[in-house]
Formats: C-alpha cells, structure tokens, sequence
C-alpha cells in the first residue's frame, strides 16, 4: 500500500514525529474535557449547596491526608442498592466547590457521600480511634492520634483565599471571620455562633471530639463526616427541571 | 558526573530541605523538610565515604572507549532493580494490613498513606527507572550516537531518584493531593516537570543527532511517552498552593471537571507511562533476544498511531454512573472498546516477531519470559475494554476485580518485560559472556508466574463476590447483607492475594542476586540438571 510510504517522512523527521504525535495525543482530551467547562447541563441546578466552613475545610484537608478516598468512595451510583444503601445518587453540584474532588475509585469500605447525620459523633470518635472496638470485623486502621493532635489553625483565612483563586465563591467576610468562625463551630455555645450561622447555612456547631479543652485534628474531621450530602434538601429536589 | 558534583548537589538539597522545615507554614512541609533533610544528609556522607581520594593520575583508569555513554545505564538498571524490590515489598506490606488490620502502625505506616507509596514505588521509581534505563540504552543504539547532552542525563538520573525520594517520603507524612497517582504536592510536581523537561531534550537530542536515517519504531512509542507524560502531569497538577512554604495545594478544578481531568491522567498514565513506554521496550528487546526482526513493519505504524490516538480517551471509564455527563462515559466506553484492537495488534507483532524461533522457548528463559509479558499484555488489554463497558462496570468499579486487573497489567506484562529486558542487558553493561545464572531465571520466572495467577484469580474472586453482595436482595425485597459482610466475606482471598505478592517479591529477590552476581563475578559454571555425574549413553 503506497500510504505506508508517506510514513517515512515522519521516520525521518524527529521534530515532525514529535510534533504530530503531540496533537494526536491532544484531541482526546479537548473534545471530552473541555465541553465539561461551558456546558450548563453539566452541573444541574441544585438549592443548599454551600462552600465548606473553616473547620469542615481543615477536616477535609484531614480526610485527605490521611487518604480517606483509598477505601471510601464519596459518589453514590444511581443504581435500586446504591440508593437504599446509602441514600440519593450523587449530584454533581453537591462536589463543585471540591478542589480537589473525593469520589474515590474503590469501596474497601462503604460509600461516605451522605454519612453526615448518620451516627453519632460519640460513635464516629469512637469509630476513628479504634474501628474494631465497633465493628469487629473492619479492617480500618486506627487514627487515635487524631484526638491528640492539635488542630494547626492560623492559616486557614488564606486556606480559604487559595479556594477562592481557584473558584469557590468565599466572601471577605468569610475569609476576615475565618479563625472565629472555625473556633465558634467547634465551641458549644460561643458567641461567634451566630456570625458563622449567618455565613454559612445548615451548620452543626458543637464540640464533636467529647473534648472541649482542645480544638483536635478529630473535632475537624468529625465535623466534616457530620455534615457530608447533608446540604441539598432532596425533598425539594425536582430532576425534571434539570432537563436543558 | 563526578562525586564532587553529586555531593554538592546533595549538599544544596540538605540546605534547602532544612530551610524548607525551619520556615515552614505548616506542619507537613516542617515534617517533609525535616525528614528529606536526614535522608539526604545521610545520602551525602555515604557518596563522600564512598569517593576515592587518590590522586587521579594513580586511580585506576576507566577510559571511556565506548561510543556510548552507558554508565547512566548501568546506575538505572541497578535503581530498577533496587525499587521494584522496594515496591513490591511494599506491597506484600499493605496487602498484609488489609488481610490483619492489626499490622497498621498509626499515624505514619497506616494502610491509607502506605499505599500511595507503594504505587508509586512500582510504577514511577521501579517503572520509571526501567523506562529511563532502558530509552538511554535503546535510544542509542538504535541512532547510533552518544546520549546527547553530556551530563544532562546524570541530573535526569539523579533528580529522578530525588523525586521518588521527594514523594515517598511525603507520603509518609501525609503531603498528598489524593489524585491517584499523581499524590505528590506542588513542589514535589514542579521538580518532577524540571526533571522531565531534561529527559526530553536528552532523549529527543539523541535522536535528532542519530547517524540512521530512520528512526527505529521504539523510539517513536518512547518519544510519545515522553511527551504525552509532560502533558498529562502539568494539566492534572495545576493547582494553588495556600503558601509557597506550605506543603498544600488547592487543584485548579473542582468537582466533576477535576474528577475527569484525573482520570483522563491516571488513564493514561497507564496508557502512556505503562503501555507506550513499555511497548518501546518490547519493539527492541524482543527483537534482540529472539535475534529476529519486528514482524511487521506496517502494523508497528497503524500501532503506533491508533494507539497514542484511542487511548487518550479512555478515562471517562473509570467514571461510568457517577455525576459526569452521560456523554462523556459513553464516548469512553467506546473508545476504551475500540483500543481493544490497537493493543491486541500490538501484542499479535510482538508474538509473531518469534516466528522462525518458537524453539528458543524451550531453552532461553529470558525470552521465555518476555513472551509471558506479551501474553499478560494481551490478557488484560482485554480485559480492561470488557471492564470497560458499562453493565460490567457496575458490578466491577469499586471492587477488588479491578485491583487483579491492575496488577496483571503491572506484575504481568510491565514487571515481566521489564525483567526481560535486564537480564538482557545486565551481561552487555558489565562485559560478561551471560548471566550468572539461568536456572535462577527459570525461578524468577516460575515464581513470579504463578504469583500473578493466584493474585488476579483471587482478587477476580473477591471482586465479583463484593460486586454480588452489595446488590443481592431477599424475596422481601431487601438487601440481604450489610457492608461488613462484605468485607469479611473476602478476607480469604486477602490472605491468598498477600501469598501471591510474596512469590512474586521472592522471585524479584532471585532477580536482585543474579543481578548481583552477574556484576561481581560473571557467569557461574553450570551442568544440565541430573547430568553430574552420569554419562549418557547411546540407546542400544
């Protein structure tokens, strides 16, 4: 076949070779990524779902870090066992203000997507400590060490600005009101509580780690389990008006 | 490059890291900073112990008659070999802990930080350097002409080491993005792209200054890794760091754009990292060992270029039913199912390439072994497009199934051609007749076999009983177990796949001492088993 000898003009032409082989390998990714930036229907439009307060980001960041997302997914399939198990199917707005998003590839342990609300926080303390004092058979590590570390808070105004560069919609206010929202959130009965309900809807504020002498790495994470697919109210919810 | 050089380039990165720890804004870059700031402290007083001080008129003389340039080489082909030992044992480690969850040790050696390192011990440090060694090896060869740059490819060996230890040793302490595969934060990321910019301009110089008129069809599928790596690490890692001396980043993508956007990196560094680089290895060194020519010129070319095109689009895949647009999946699946062809081409010209010497199967373990990568090559492009398409996907994604999956990929077909190709370089670097040993090969190659076996079985076999479980319902109507069931139901198969990992660790050890042996002493005499002793004797 005489194709195969034009062939040889990219055999004997590195930068030729490299240079075709670059767009080749591009087109894959315009076409299937970056529709995903302009299509409205790509996000539906959805009530309650808010930026993350300063103590759910800090436990977030926890969540990360200790790589939570390894066993637990944070994306319920709309699929009958999914649902009954775990609740609602996954919107796509409930991860939009996620940088970077958490819905993991495996369930060695079950979904978190809607965990929020679901236990206690006494059960969650108890759980993160030592999972096998609740559920024997679990084969989670321990993360007693959480209750002890201190939550490192005086940067978390510019935690805050850096998602702000990068599209999530913190006001100034949040960002100047960062440290007391954080400290209000994780005080029972704080008189900043109500600055940081006014900021922030659908807030649980309260000790969570069962320590109210220490703002601990667990009070974060507890608070940030405690309010996971709790924001949308899915009552209200109508799919049919996402139809664009 | 000389020991001077390398010690006070060690010595600048002990500064560095101690500064980086002493100013840091948070605690995991202070942990980070401090904990690189030991190791290469350490590393530097080993190289200066090491160093010959003799003056260097009476040092014993090591002219470099060759007209390549193949220590950089030899240091890779010894560091594939010391991190795939690394990673593999890293992963009996975390298969362990999910068989006895006892075995955590918090907050540093919990399962959950210790297997980002593991992953990325074997595909980066153990696969990275065997795509790096082997490029430097093939590359010049094919063009015949020395690596291009000088000491350029001694900083692209060194400051790859130094990026594995960068993010290894973050992991430890907890810096991570969580994207799979691409964990290592912002600073360890921008390293990293200085590093890859090097390889480039060394590989890419290499071949612009070749003396063939053609370039050899390896160096196409390497030159495609190179780049397409590039591309995919700066796109999925761009990202805001909360402080230049903070060891945290925000991604630059939220949601469902960020979900796409890694898997359209993590997809693809199996497709490019994985599979285009390892494919470069396989067009030379199959070849070689079989000492016959690629068997077909014009399916190398369809390939090639259907291959670096199908693959690109593949991750939405690993996405299937979750918030990302219907489309999107959808336009994955059938491209995942299309590249099913291109691989299976690729396999079919790498199989062929024996014909003529099909009989050396039964005496050359080395090519033995390269044909079982193959062989695993073709298995799991197989299985992948079925994983692929939706139905099956339900019941797979999110379970053990695509762990076997992987690592018949990794343990069959980039683990074994990988081994393939040192054991035919290891004699040709150090001068020696062969290797020391190739009944240690046979070994390696059984052990390693038949530990891949167990695991993808098993792992097939926890997969679809956790698939099964979760969905399974009553006559009532409603789900019959809760999620721990699931779990304990498949701590056998944990058991069995920990088993697994350790032949194939046991037969990589085989590996590290024939290595070894080889360097230091040569072949070893050998007699044909059962021969000692006995004198055949024609039958009457």
């Amino acid at each position: 076949m005489s194709i195969f000898n034009h062939h040889k003009a990219f055999e004997r032409n590195a930068s030729l070779l490299m240079a075709v082989s670059l767009v080749v390998v591009m087109i894959g990714g315009i076409v299937e990524i970056v529709p995903l930036f302009y299509l409205k229907n790509t996000i539906e439009k959805v009530e309650g779902v808010r930026p993350y307060t300063p103590l759910e980001l800090a436990g977030r960041n926890i969540y990360i870090r200790e790589g939570c997302y390894v066993c637990h997914s944070q994306m319920i399939r709309p699929f009958r066992d999914e649902v009954e198990r775990y609740g609602h199917y996954s919107l796509a707005a409930e991860s939009m203000y996620d940088h970077p998003f958490q819905w993991g590839s495996k369930r060695t342990g079950p979904d978190l997507a809607r965990v929020g609300g679901r236990y206690s926080d006494e059960w969650h303390v108890e759980h993160l400590k030592s999972p096998r004092s609740l559920v024997p058979e679990s084969i989670m590590p321990n993360y007693s060490f959480l209750l002890k570390n201190k939550l490192n808070i005086n940067a978390i105004d510019r935690h805050l600005s850096a998602n702000r560069t990068v599209g999530v919609p913190y006001t100034d206010e949040m960002i100047n009101y960062a440290l007391a929202d954080l400290k209000a959130q994780a005080t029972p009965d704080s008189s900043g509580l109500q600055g940081l309900r006014k900021r922030y809807d659908k807030v649980n504020a309260r000790d969570f780690d069962g320590n109210p002498y220490l703002i601990s790495e667990m009070d974060a994470l507890v608070a940030y389990l405690q309010m996971l697919g709790t924001l949308v109210d899915f009552d209200a919810y109508k799919p049919r008006e996402n139809l664009r | 490059m000389s020991n001077g050089t390398l010690t006070v380039f060690i010595a600048i990165g002990v500064i560095l890291s101690a500064a980086a720890s002493i100013f840091a804004q948070d605690d995991i870059l202070r942990a980070h900073g401090l904990l690189m700031t030991v190791i290469m402290f350490i590393g530097m007083l080993v190289v200066i112990v090491l160093s010959d001080y003799r003056p260097a008129h009476s040092r014993p003389s090591r002219k470099d008659d060759s007209p390549y340039m193949d220590d950089v080489v030899r240091f890779g082909v010894i560091a594939t070999v010391f991190w795939g030992v690394v990673g593999f044992l890293a992963g009996v480690a975390i298969a362990a802990q999910l068989a006895w969850p006892q075995l955590n040790i918090e907050p540093y050696f919990n399962f959950n930080r210790l297997r980002p390192l593991h992953t990325s011990a074997v595909i980066f440090a153990f696969g990275g350097n065997a795509l790096i060694a082997t490029s430097f090896y093939v590359v010049q060869r094919t063009c015949r002409a020395r690596l291009f740059g000088g000491d350029l490819a001694w900083f692209v060996f060194w400051g790859y080491q130094f990026f594995i230890l960068l993010a290894a040793t973050g992991y430890l302490v907890g810096a991570t993005q969580s994207k799979e595969y691409a964990e290592p934060e912002w600073y360890t990321d921008i390293w990293l792209t200085i590093v890859w910019v090097a390889y480039l301009i060394v590989f890419m110089g290499t071949v612009i200054n070749r003396k063939e008129p053609h370039i050899y069809v390896a160096n196409w599928f390497y030159m495609a890794f190179i780049i397409t790596v590039a591309m995919l690490h700066i796109v999925n890692n761009l990202s805001v760091p909360v402080s230049f001396l903070g060891g945290k980043s925000y991604s630059a993508f939220s949601g469902v754009q960020d979900a796409l956007t890694q898997w359209w990196y993590g997809h693809n560094a199996v497709g490019f990292f994985l599979t285009a680089g390892f494919l470069g290895i396989m067009y030379y060194f199959i070849p070689k060992q079989a000492n016959r020519p690629v068997y077909s010129y014009r399916l190398s070319i369809v390939h090639f270029w259907s291959l670096i095109f199908l693959y690109i689009w593949a991750g939405p895949h690993h996405l299937h039913y979750t918030a990302l647009p219907d489309w999107a999946s959808s336009l994955g699946m059938v491209f995942s199912i299309m590249l099913w062809m291109p691989s299976w081409g690729g396999m079919i010209n790498g199989l062929m390439t024996l014909s003529g010497a099909w009989d050396k199967l039964r005496t050359d373990p080395v090519l033995r072994m390269m044909v079982i990568a193959v062989a695993f090559y073709g298995m799991s492009t197989f299985e992948g497009p079925m994983m692929s398409i939706k139905s099956v996907n339900s019941l797979s994604h999110y379970t053990d199934w695509t762990i076997g999956h992987v690592h018949s990929g990794a343990l069959g077909w980039n683990g074994m051609i990988t081994f393939g190709a040192i054991y035919y370089m290891v004699p040709k670097l150090w001068g020696r007749e062969q290797l020391y040993s190739l009944r240690l090969v046979d070994w390696h190659l059984w052990l390693a076999t038949i530990g891949i076996v167990i695991y993808a079985s098993v792992m097939w076999v926890a997969g679809i009983t956790q698939g099964l479980m979760w969905r399974e319902y009553d006559d009532q109507g409603f789900l019959v177990n809760s999620f721990i069931d699931t779990v304990s139901a498949v701590h056998p198969e944990y058991v069995l796949r920990a088993f697994g990992g350790l032949l194939y660790l046991s037969g990589a050890l085989l590996m590290a001492y024939n290595v070894y042996k080889t360097v230091t002493v040569g072949a070893r005499r050998t007699e044909p088993v059962g021969a000692a002793g006995k004198q055949l004797e024609p039958a009457e």
